[in-house]
């Protein structure tokens, strides 16, 4: 399966991944009114410092901690890529603590958690992140 | 401070209503042009320190972003230039001669503009590329003067070590410490696929791109950085490069603190020490001179390997050309006075040399009279911007093509012309680890691939369309070409009729 995988060698630390996740689901279609004067709470976020950065993401574990803490059966896994479904998510957030890459988060609302899915369930189609990434330094691959 | 006498060349126009305060541009801007303004929460811009790069309006995901030049005003005539004023008041503050970067940029004629191409109609036919089969390939290096046979009527091989190219355009010379390893890695990486050469410049070849060898050319200046057995050895030709377009006469200065890490292991010189490379070469003061570098440099790689001569376009080019042919040189390379560089004298920039079209019609013809020009291949560079360039130079007589700025376009350069602050916020012209690595050579290679590709398609157009189906039908063809606006002298110097002829 096809899966976002971050180089650190080429990553300059800018941010626009962050952005461009927050734009591709904010479900509006022009960046300008999706994210003008907010603050945005993107699932996918760069680390680093001034010398080396990476953008950080769900990994879509094979066998993810999150799916298994999970109360309510909001986390599934499906062809591979690890989906949350909001209704049933009560916002316990056992999955945020258990998450060993910070890869959850809580949404906008507070009220249920946020996660990457690859931009499959927005109107994006593919990962926002990688097409807006001015360097190669995300790309959605098949590796071995 | 005193009274500041400069108002900013360009300003940044930000539109309030897109900016999201991203803070993409802050972070990509190495002038530091860019930055929040916690009390009044908009992004806010310092004018006076932006060069032009674009890197923040490309960068920019709502476009809120534009550099457009300030129309603040001296009250200028054309005598009295705001270049002019503001390089007089540079001068009175500093007392320093002035440095300026890439080519020379005054009005002077670009007479590939003055040049127009012939086409087939009724009486000959014009050719589709798509349909028919075109040949770019060229060969570079001194041809035999005739065909020998052997005692038993089979040919002897005479022929001696040649260039191959795939399509009539190479890199020219850019070393390593003015270009980043990046655009190293670029350049020698698209230069092997698409079958064709890059060119060291004078600072010695990084061990990881040895391995690019058969698609490079190896440079030995004056100041002879990085020359070693291995390395002669290594490159599929060698340059000697006499002198350099953008600043023909002067010598080459990387300051001290550019030379660090693997550009010192590179250069062969110690950390933080100036890389002078002399204006002449010091055991080079005649054409007998030269002769003997030419041939130190043959005997060194057993004769295997073309030797090129690389000379700035000036006066009397064509004599000097004549002598660089005689002196044993397969290749002469010619750099005209639009070459670019990371830094020359101003004056010398925008006041020396001659352009490459002139100088490039003077060299052929010259060694035609003399019946020398198969001894060896004109390669020309010194602004060649587009297919059509390279179309109508190998008509006045070239065999290929040298092309770097339009090669740094490609990856990404905008011509701001700053090179020598070492500040390159493409990552090119620079050796800021955090910057280099804003080039990713996967992509560099591929805008470079892309960008000969389709160059090479519009040159077998543009053949096609003159019926002529390989390169070799159409060097030195300057009955395809026509001037326009030319004057008589212009026009006998390129040795080609005006339009309507």
């Amino acid at each position: 399966m096809k899966r976002v995988f971050v180089n650190e060698k080429w990553c300059l630390g800018c941010h626009l991944c962050e952005y461009n996740c927050a734009f591709a689901n904010s479900g509006v279609d022009d960046m300008v009114k999706a994210l003008k004067g907010k603050q945005i709470n993107p699932r996918i976020q760069v680390e680093g410092d001034n010398n080396i950065n990476f953008a950080v993401s769900c990994r879509h574990c094979a066998e993810p901690l999150c799916v298994k803490g999970c109360i309510t059966g909001a986390l599934s896994v499906k062809d591979g890529v690890i989906n949350l479904d909001s209704e049933k998510c009560v916002g316990c957030f056992t999955c945020v603590v258990s998450c060993p890459y910070g890869a959850i988060m809580p949404g906008d609302n507070g009220k249920v958690a946020q996660k990457c899915e690859l931009c499959l369930n927005n109107s994006c189609g593919e990962p926002a992140c990688v097409t807006g990434c001015p360097n190669n330094a995300i790309v959605y691959e098949e590796r071995g | 401070m005193g009274i500041d006498l400069f108002y900013p060349e360009y300003e940044i126009v930000r539109d309030q209503n897109r900016c999201i305060a991203c803070r993409v541009c802050e972070r990509q801007c190495a002038n530091e042009v860019h930055h929040y303004d916690n009390d009044l929460n908009l992004m806010v811009s310092d004018t006076s320190k932006c060069v032009a790069c674009h890197r923040c309006v490309s960068l920019c995901p709502t476009r809120a972003l534009k550099v457009v030049k300030s129309d603040n005003t001296f009250r200028e005539n054309k005598n009295w230039t705001h270049d002019k004023i503001t390089e007089i008041f540079k001068q009175a503050q500093t007392g320093g001669v002035l440095l300026a970067s890439m080519g020379n940029p005054q009005d002077f004629p670009i007479y590939w503009d003055k040049i127009l191409i012939n086409a087939s109609q009724v009486t000959n036919p014009s050719i589709d590329p798509l349909r028919e089969p075109m040949e770019t390939k060229v060969f570079l290096g001194k041809k035999p003067d005739k065909v020998e046979r052997d005692e038993n009527g089979q040919l002897v091989d005479n022929l001696p070590p040649q260039l191959e190219l795939s399509i009539p355009i190479m890199f020219s010379a850019m070393s390593y410490g003015s270009i980043s390893y990046n655009a190293h890695e670029s350049l020698a990486r698209a230069a092997t696929a698409l079958g064709t050469y890059y060119n060291t410049g004078e600072g010695g070849l990084h061990e990881d791109f040895y391995k690019y060898g058969p698609n490079t050319i190896v440079q030995v200046a004056s100041g002879r950085f990085g020359v070693y057995k291995d390395y002669l050895e290594t490159g599929a030709a060698i340059e000697i490069k006499m002198g350099q377009g953008a600043k023909p006469g002067i010598g080459g200065h990387l300051p001290g603190e550019k030379i660090v890490g693997d550009i010192s292991k590179t250069r062969m010189i110690p950390e933080g020490t100036d890389a002078i490379s002399p204006a002449p070469h010091h055991d080079i003061y005649s054409i007998e001179d030269l002769h003997q570098l030419v041939h130190s440099l043959k005997e060194a790689t057993e004769y295997k390997k073309p030797v090129i001569v690389k000379i700035a376009a000036v006066h009397n080019v064509a004599a000097i050309a004549s002598g660089v042919a005689r002196s044993g040189a397969d290749i002469i390379a010619i750099d005209g006075f639009r070459g670019g560089t990371g830094a020359a004298p101003t004056r010398t920039r925008d006041n020396v040399g001659i352009p490459i079209e002139l100088a490039l019609a003077a060299v052929d013809k010259r060694l035609r009279d003399e019946g020398i020009r198969n001894h060896v291949s004109i390669v020309v560079g010194g602004s060649i911007r587009c297919s059509s360039d390279v179309v109508k130079a190998i008509a006045l007589g070239a065999d290929a093509v040298y092309i770097a700025t339009s090669a740094l376009v490609a990856l990404g350069c905008h011509l701001c012309r700053t090179c020598g602050t070492g500040k390159c916020n493409w990552g090119i012209a620079t050796q800021k680890p955090e910057l280099v690595k804003r080039l990713n050579p996967d992509i560099g290679c591929e805008h470079l691939v892309n960008l000969l590709t389709a160059w090479n398609r519009e040159i077998k157009e543009i053949m096609g369309g003159m019926g002529i189906n390989s390169i070799e039908a159409l060097k030195g063809n300057r009955l395809m070409l026509r001037g326009i606006g030319l004057n008589e002298k212009e026009l006998e110097i390129l040795g080609i009729k005006h339009a309507g002829e």
